[in-house]
């Protein structure tokens, strides 16, 4: 099977800062990857790579089996639709797909037409006087449009009201079905991932945290709660991702490779959401006991 | 036809959120032997999940035997859940309301008799598998 994102120890530095740093991921075809992490955690920035706008500093990056922006083949083969799915403001929309078809190779120019003419877009009207639902909306049918095997997006949903975000990821969804478009994204709104997403990567402080399936990353969290205990008394494979504490009562979050059978622990599901906040928030304790026991001090 | 929608409060994944309304549509009766599921497209269309989700909830239903999928037409239902499954119910309903009427005269209130069912029921499914 191909993938469609393959990294290795990639990384990206500005002078001192690291921007991303030792990346290592494989992400097969055929997915919807969901790409989380705070604020300048180095999720544009490993966006951009992709998309050979940036150069890694370190490390290589394939997508789809070659090097970003390559070739004309290359380009044709992923499409990106910026943070904030930026258009032209004083381009009308029928300029924004003259323009399509003119810089993409495999341009579909009936799926461009046909989805604006469902969307109710005016084709003499200026992006500028489109409303943010529908910028968004004409910048995907463009990434639509130009017919990628991957679909980059860069926070596509973030300035959208709850109906047009819903509108753009019903879209978004469809294309998938009907083009088995790859498709990667990044988002701060959890929820929609989760119904979105069949592959999640978690990106803090310009390291990958977690890459899975999500299935299996929502198998394999629990949220324990018992007596208050050292968590570096834990069994090998139960890796604490993040860990509070009371006088009595203490309550991790663990990645487990398999079934917790202390019944000291009261065990319980974990939702995306609190998965996600846990690897924001939580120590570097993955294979060092020592962050664990500072937490407790 | 059945009309899916999301929990995101139920603690399911949206594929088991979708192979149990199914479930629950064929014991109440809504969906029939015959009977056509949306297609992919159409639910992922509704809903905005990914179509993965929808195939993989339509192809555990496949494995149960409760649908089959027609390649090119569409996925249709070939079991239904309502007929047996009733007649023991009234029979199983009998004895659990005969067990809560005996919690609650020992004294347990509406939370207790809860957690003392999620409690047994987790300790038997463990003790199964074990």
């Amino acid at each position: 099977m191909t993938t469609a994102l393959r990294a290795q120890g990639l990384g990206k530095r500005y002078g001192r800062r690291d921007a991303l740093s030792e990346c290592t991921l494989e992400v097969p075809t055929g997915r919807v990857v969901g790409l989380v992490g705070p604020n300048g955690a180095g999720k544009t920035t490993l966006l951009n790579l992709a998309v050979g706008l940036l150069t890694p500093t370190s490390g290589t990056i394939e997508v789809l089996g070659g090097r970003p922006a390559e070739s004309p083949a290359q380009l044709a083969k992923v499409g990106y639709v910026a943070q904030d799915t930026p258009t032209y403001p004083t381009f009308t929309v029928e300029d924004h797909l003259r323009l399509g078809a003119h810089l993409n190779p495999g341009w579909d120019d009936a799926l461009a037409r046909d989805r604006i003419a469902r969307l109710g877009l005016d084709l003499r009207q200026k992006a500028r006087k489109l409303s943010g639902g529908q910028r968004a909306q004409l910048a995907l049918t463009l990434g639509i449009a130009k017919r990628p095997e991957l679909l980059i997006l860069d926070e596509p949903v973030a300035s959208l009201d709850p109906l047009a975000r819903r509108e753009f990821l019903q879209d978004l969804m469809e294309a998938v079905a009907d083009y088995e478009l790859s498709v990667v994204l990044s988002s701060h709104l959890v929820s929609d991932l989760e119904r979105v997403c069949d592959y999640l990567v978690v990106i803090v402080d310009s390291r990958v945290r977690l890459a899975d399936d999500l299935e299996a990353i929502l198998a394999a969290h629990h949220r324990l709660s018992g007596p208050r205990r050292d968590p570096s008394t834990l069994p090998a494979d139960q890796h604490v991702v993040s860990a509070s504490h009371t006088e009595r009562q203490t309550t991790l979050v663990v990645r487990a490779d398999g079934p917790i059978h202390d019944p000291a622990w009261s065990v319980g599901q974990l939702g995306l959401e609190d998965l996600v906040l846990a690897y924001m928030g939580g120590p570097s304790v993955d294979r060092s006991p020592r962050a664990a026991l500072e937490v407790i001090g | 036809m059945i009309e899916f929608h999301l929990d995101a409060t139920s603690g399911l994944s949206p594929y088991q959120q979708l192979v149990r309304q199914v479930r629950h549509a064929l014991r109440l009766g809504l969906l029939r032997e015959g009977d056509q599921l949306p297609t992919v497209k159409d639910v992922v269309a509704q809903l905005a999940i990914n179509p993965n989700t929808v195939l993989k909830a339509y192809r555990e239903l496949e494995h149960e035997g409760l649908v089959a999928a027609r390649p090119g037409v569409g996925t249709f239902v070939t079991r239904a859940l309502t007929d047996a499954t009733f007649a023991s119910h009234a029979r199983l309903r009998r004895s659990l309301r005969r067990w809560l009427a005996d919690a609650r005269q020992a004294g347990l209130d509406d939370e207790s008799i809860e957690a003392l069912m999620e409690t047994t029921f987790r300790t038997a499914s463990q003790e199964d598998v074990a």
